[in-house]
C-alpha cells in the first residue's frame, strides 16, 4: 500500500491542481492576516471559509483523481497487489496531498505573521486538524461515490449533491425540524442531528474551542451544555473518526467486490 | 495447474459465463476461442481474481484462489487493451512495476527484443498502439512466472515483432510453463497452440488438439473448423 501512496502522491504532486489549492489557501491567508490585522479574528474568518471550502474540494478531487487515474488502476489491477492497498493507497495519496496543501498553504502566512508567540495558537492548530479530518471524510465519501459509478457524470452530480446537501440543505432542514417542533424538547434531537453531519461537527467543535458563545447557535449550546467544553471536543473528535472510517470502511468492501 | 469448476457470472442480466468447467494441465500453450462476447476476457478475468464469479470453484496450483491471493504473484498476465498513465515516461513505468512486483534483470533483455531502447524517454501517451502493446508485452514477460495469460497479445504488432512474439512464446513454453492465450488471429493460433479450448454461450464447447477439431468437424483446414463449429451453432 505505501508504494502506491508513494506514486499517487508524486503523480498528484506533478499536477497543476495541487498548486493551484496551495496557491489559493496562501493567498487566503495572507490576505486574511493583513486586512484583519488580528489572528483571532482571521481564525474565524477561515473556520467558515474552510467548512464549506474543504469539503467541496476533498469532494470534487477525490471523484476527478478516481475516474482521471482509471488507466493506472486498470495497470496496478493487472499486477498481483491486493485491491484494498490499491485503493487505500490512492485514497490516502489524494487525502495526503490535499491535506499538505491546507496545512502549507495556510500555515506559512500565519508561521509568518508570528503565530507561535500568539495565544491563537491552538485555535488555529484545531482549525488546520479540523480541516484535515473533513478533507479525508469527503475524499472518502467521493471514492465510495466513485466506486459505485461507472460514469463519470453521474458520480460527479452525486458528489456535488452530496456537498450541497450537507453544506446547504441539511442546516436548512435542521432548521426547520427544530421549529416546526419547538414545542417539544430538542436537545437530544439536535445533538444527534449534530452528529450526523461531519461539517456541523465541525463547527461546533471549532466554535466550542473559541469559546464564542453568541456564535454556538441553539446546538452549539445544546452541546456545551451537554457534554462541557473539553468532554465536548471529545466526543467531537471521536465523531469525526467514525466518519472517516466507515467510510474508508466501505471503499474496502466495495473495491473487493467490484468487477474489474 | 488451473481448474474450474461450474463456473456461473452474470453482469446485470446478460449471462456471461454459465457452468464453465475446465482444467488446464501443466505446461505447454493454451488457446481460448470462441466468437465475440462469448466470456474469454472475463474467464481470464475470473482466474485473475478480476472478476468475481456468482457461483463455481476455480484453483490454481492446487490452491483455492477465494482464500489466498498469494497465486497471482506465479502469474503472469497480459491485459487486452493496454492503458497506462499517458504522462508516464516507458522507463518510469517499467521502473516502477519492478518496484511494485519485484527486481528482475529480463526487462533489459525483452526491450531489447522487441527493438524498444528508442522509446524508453518518450511519455507513454504518445507512443502509438503497437509499441504500447510491446511495452506491455515487456512488462508481462519480465517476471518469469509459471503460468502465462495474454489477451490478444498480437493486437497492433508488425509482423517481425510477431515472429519475436512467437519465437518468446516458444522459449517460455521450453521452460515448461503454462501459457493460456486469447486471439481472433487464426493462423497465428494454429501456430502456436497445443490444445484449443473453444467457448460458446458461456460453456466449453470443444477441448482438445487442432487435429480432434479436424476430425470432429471433418473440415480440412483449422480455420474453416472453426466457422463450421459457428455456423452450426448459428453465433
Amino acid at each position: 500500500m505505501l508504494k502506491i501512496l508513494k506514486y499517487s502522491f508524486y503523480d498528484l504532486m506533478r499536477s497543476r491542481w495541487s498548486y493551484v489549492y496551495f496557491a489559493f489557501y496562501l493567498l487566503l491567508g495572507i490576505v486574511l492576516l493583513f486586512l484583519n490585522n488580528d489572528l483571532s479574528k482571521a481564525v474565524i474568518t477561515l473556520m467558515n471559509v474552510i467548512i464549506v471550502l474543504v469539503p467541496l474540494i476533498g469532494t470534487i478531487f477525490g471523484v476527478m483523481y478516481y475516474y482521471n487515474s482509471k488507466e493506472f488502476t486498470e495497470l496496478l489491477l493487472a499486477q498481483p497487489l491486493k485491491r484494498s492497498s490499491i485503493f487505500m493507497g490512492q485514497y490516502l495519496g489524494v487525502a495526503i496531498s490535499l491535506s499538505m496543501s491546507l496545512i502549507l498553504g495556510l500555515g506559512l502566512p500565519f508561521v509568518f505573521y508570528g503565530l507561535f508567540e500568539s495565544s491563537a495558537i491552538w485555535d488555529f492548530s484545531l482549525l488546520l486538524i479540523t480541516g484535515t479530518f473533513l478533507t479525508l471524510i469527503f475524499t472518502a465519501l467521493a471514492f465510495n461515490i466513485a466506486l459505485s459509478n461507472e460514469n463519470k457524470i453521474k458520480g460527479f452530480g452525486y458528489a456535488i449533491l452530496l456537498w450541497l446537501f450537507l453544506a446547504v440543505i441539511y442546516d436548512g432542514l435542521f432548521l426547520m425540524t427544530l421549529i416546526m417542533f419547538e414545542d417539544y424538547p430538542l436537545d437530544k434531537l439536535s445533538l444527534i442531528g449534530t452528529m450526523l453531519n461531519p461539517i456541523d461537527l465541525s463547527r461546533t467543535l471549532i466554535l466550542l474551542k473559541l469559546d464564542i458563545s453568541a456564535l454556538l447557535g441553539y446546538t452549539g449550546a445544546v452541546f456545551k451544555q451537554f457534554f462541557g467544553t473539553s468532554f465536548g471536543l471529545i466526543v467531537s473528535f471521536a465523531m469525526l473518526t467514525v466518519w472517516v472510517i466507515l467510510p474508508v470502511l466501505r471503499i474496502i468492501f466495495k473495491s473487493n467486490k467490484k468487477d474489474f | 495447474m488451473v481448474t474450474i469448476e461450474g463456473l456461473h457470472k452474470k453482469f446485470g442480466k446478460q449471462q456471461v459465463l454459465s457452468g464453465l468447467d475446465l482444467s488446464i494441465s501443466e505446461g505447454g500453450i493454451f488457446a481460448i476461442l470462441g466468437p465475440n462476447g462469448s466470456g474469454k476476457t472475463t474467464l481470464i478475468k475470473t482466474i485473475l481474481g478480476m472478476v468475481i464469479p456468482d457461483k463455481g470453484e476455480i484453483s490454481v496450483l492446487g490452491k483455492n484462489i477465494k482464500v489466498n491471493s498469494e497465486y497471482r504473484h506465479k502469474i503472469d498476465y497480459l491485459p487486452q487493451i493496454a492503458n497506462f498513465p499517458s504522462n508516464l515516461k516507458v522507463k518510469e513505468l517499467i521502473k516502477m512495476i519492478k518496484d511494485l512486483r519485484k527486481s528482475t534483470k529480463e526487462d533489459e533483455r525483452l526491450i531489447e527484443l522487441f527493438r524498444l531502447t528508442p522509446f524508453l524517454d518518450k511519455k507513454l501517451g504518445t507512443l502509438s498502439g503497437g509499441t504500447k502493446q510491446k511495452v506491455n508485452l515487456v512488462l508481462t514477460f519480465m517476471f518469469d512466472s509459471p503460468i502465462v495469460i495474454l489477451d490478444e497479445p498480437t493486437s497492433g504488432l508488425d509482423p517481425i515483432s510477431l515472429i519475436r512474439l512467437k519465437d518468446l512464446i516458444q522459449a517460455e513454453k521450453a521452460k515448461g510453463k503454462t501459457i493460456l492465450i486469447t486471439s481472433h488471429i487464426m493462423s497465428f493460433v494454429e501456430e502456436v497452440s497445443d490444445e484449443i479450448v473453444f467457448i460458446l454461450e458461456g460453456k466449453i464447447y470443444f477441448k482438445g488438439s487442432i487435429l480432434e477439431l479436424k476430425t470432429k468437424t471433418n473440415q480440412p483446414d483449422f480455420e474453416h473448423a472453426i466457422a463450421s463449429i459457428l455456423t452450426e451453432n448459428h453465433a
